[in-house]
């Protein structure tokens, strides 16, 4: 476990950077640090092999001082993969993932063999790219030699620093998700800074977030979700969340979108002949009862009508059954859904304050507007029929 | 042509001798001036402060701007005549490009490569032995190579100051009007510095081989 106490760094030209931090970094979980940039989630991450040093506080890795410790001892017991990857141009792969283990003097059979191992794990096959030079991969290749160099001596602690931000989208998912697999067969305690609220919320088991050298909040990523401890928590979410164009897919619904406005409604006056030539009409089994100020009354089934449609003076008002459940405009479809789930309801209608009827839910409208969310994944033969 | 082939004849073991001479001038002066520049370069690169690298760029830029003539002549009341003022001159000379070129080489080297070298734990010696060194060494070499080219072509002055070298033949040429002497003065120090480059060249590329510093990695970046 990492713990930062009371940790201040104050620069020569008076610049206060970190501001009384305190923190813990648990055993075998990946920390993630937030913040916009300028908001010394680097310089904090930095504190732990060294690269930077505490003006006060202190900084214990498993209980003990770091200040005691030789730094470039320090540093080889730590993994570390940066931004900019920087593997040595002039080592070929299997060299520069070696290097930690050959600075700490393994034998050379032993390195190898962690070498070959880590290279094939993540997907680069050692007989091919283990020769190869840092020139000849690609981007996204580059920065997994850079995690092999970094687990390559068997760190406990590996520090990565906005690690795949330079890469192109698609990398970077391959990469997250390999992190993550990697993680749950190595468990390793992984510090990792980046600005990517969305990146922090997939990897993340525990987020701190930080603005002008102050830690803001710290908490799981579904807390930090739920619970936002202010407003620029809530904007860093919600800012980070609208740079992402595929977000508004992601966004629930209210009902008020889904809804179908016309469905077919009658007066209770009606009688239950002019009720079964409408639901013929409209091809549907079913009409909401609704009076002149568009309250809702009640609804009838086809069934119902059917059933008593042998008394002549009977209106649907007196075979129609209440409306038990409804939903407030507003609602999102979520909250719908589950209502007409847990009832097993086929639709639910949706009313406003004064419980006036705007609307109704239907399996059907749901689906539908699935659809539209997604237009991509319907295939092209099924729109049009999807109703 | 026949007046030529005589004297080439004839005087075969002096050109040897002021070939020799030659040699021996240009090459001390070339590495003594590598083995100072290049740890001097190394060390301004990992000086903090600015205005002692500005002093040392300063003094030896003035060495450079020096006439040689000059310089030799202002040496003979410090060192007298012969080969070690010589040298000296040549050396002073020598300085500069290659202090120059270890310098842009060693800042040359990628930034992301040295952060990462020092996070994983190299030290300073070792980052400047095993990274920057081999990572610089074109830089150098091609320093090198420039200096020599022309400090080759340079000593043929240090025989006014009795330094001896191909410019010996041409200085006695002149005197007793035998061109047939200046030419093969002139042109043994042409060739000389032709064939160093080529050697020199060779190195590089082998060096370069050897810490695959070829073009491919270039283009790459």
């Amino acid at each position: 476990m990492i713990v930062l106490e009371h940790v201040n760094k104050v620069y020569d030209n008076g610049f206060h950077a970190l501001k009384d931090i305190n923190l813990e970094f648990k055993k075998g979980e990946i920390t993630v640090l937030i913040g916009p940039s300028g908001c010394g989630k680097s310089t904090t991450m930095k504190l732990i092999n060294a690269l930077n040093t505490p003006s006060s506080g202190k900084v214990l890795i498993d209980g003990q001082d770091i200040s005691r410790l030789n730094p470039v001892e320090l540093r080889r017991n730590i993994g570390y993969v940066i931004q900019s990857v920087g593997l040595f141009p002039h080592m070929n792969i299997s060299k520069n993932a070696g290097v930690v283990p050959r600075l700490k003097k393994w034998d050379k059979d032993k390195t190898d063999q962690k070498v070959n191992e880590l290279l094939d794990m993540v997907g680069l096959d050692h007989t091919i790219y283990g020769t190869r030079y840092p020139s000849e991969l690609s981007g996204g290749q580059q920065q997994r030699v850079g995690v092999v160099r970094a687990l390559a001596a068997e760190p406990d602690i590996i520090l990565m620093d906005e690690p795949f931000s330079a890469l192109d989208p698609i990398s970077r998912e391959q990469l997250q998700d390999e992190l993550i697999r990697l993680q749950q067969e190595l468990n390793k305690t992984i510090i990792f800074v980046t600005h990517d609220m969305d990146e922090a919320i997939k990897i993340a088991d525990t987020i701190v977030l930080m603005k002008d050298g102050e830690v803001v909040q710290t908490g799981k990523p579904d807390s930090i979700l739920r619970h936002p401890a202010n407003d620029f928590v809530r904007d860093f979410i919600g800012s980070k969340r609208l740079q992402n164009e595929n977000e508004s897919a992601y966004e629930i619904p209210l009902v008020d979108e889904v809804m179908i406005t016309n469905p077919v409604t009658a007066f209770p006056s009606r009688g239950l002949a002019e009720a079964i030539k409408m639901m013929e009409m409209k091809r549907v089994d079913s009409l909401l009862i609704v009076d002149r100020n568009r309250q809702l009354q009640g609804a009838v089934s086809i069934y119902r009508v059917l059933d008593q449609y042998g008394e002549e003076g009977k209106t649907v008002a007196d075979v129609m059954h209440p409306v038990r459940f409804s939903v407030a405009s507003g609602s999102t479809l979520a909250q719908a859904i589950e209502i007409m789930d847990s009832h097993q309801l086929s639709n639910l209608p949706v009313v406003d304050s004064n419980n006036r009827f705007l609307g109704l839910i239907t399996r059907g409208s749901v689906v539908k507007h699935l659809a539209e969310v997604y237009p991509t994944i319907v295939p092209p033969e099924l729109n049009g029929e999807g109703e | 042509m026949n007046a030529f082939w005589s004297f080439i004849t004839d005087r075969y073991p002096d050109i040897l001798k002021a070939l020799q001479e030659h040699l021996v001038l240009s090459f001390s002066a070339v590495l003594l001036g590598t083995a100072i520049a290049v740890p001097i370069g190394i060390l301004l690169v990992y000086n903090r402060v600015g205005w002692l690298n500005s002093i040392v760029f300063f003094v030896a830029n003035l060495f450079q701007t020096v006439p040689s003539l000059a310089l030799l002549a202002i040496l003979i009341p410090l060192l007298g005549i012969g080969m070690k003022p010589a040298i000296l001159a040549l050396f002073l000379y020598s300085l500069m490009p290659i202090l120059r070129n270890t310098y842009d080489g060693f800042h040359s080297v990628d930034k992301g490569v040295l952060n990462s070298a020092r996070g994983m734990g190299y030290s300073t010696a070792q980052t400047i032995l095993k990274i920057q060194l081999p990572l610089s060494l074109p830089y150098i070499m091609s320093g090198v190579r420039i200096t020599t080219v022309y400090i080759i072509s340079w000593a043929t002055l240090a025989s006014l100051i009795g330094a001896g070298g191909l410019g010996q033949l041409i200085v006695s040429g002149l005197g007793v009007n035998k061109p047939e002497m200046i030419f093969i003065g002139g042109i043994g120090a042409i060739l000389l510095a032709l064939v160093a480059d080529g050697l020199l060249g060779l190195l590089e590329g082998w060096l370069s081989k050897h810490y695959h510093q070829n073009q491919t990695r270039d283009a790459a970046i």
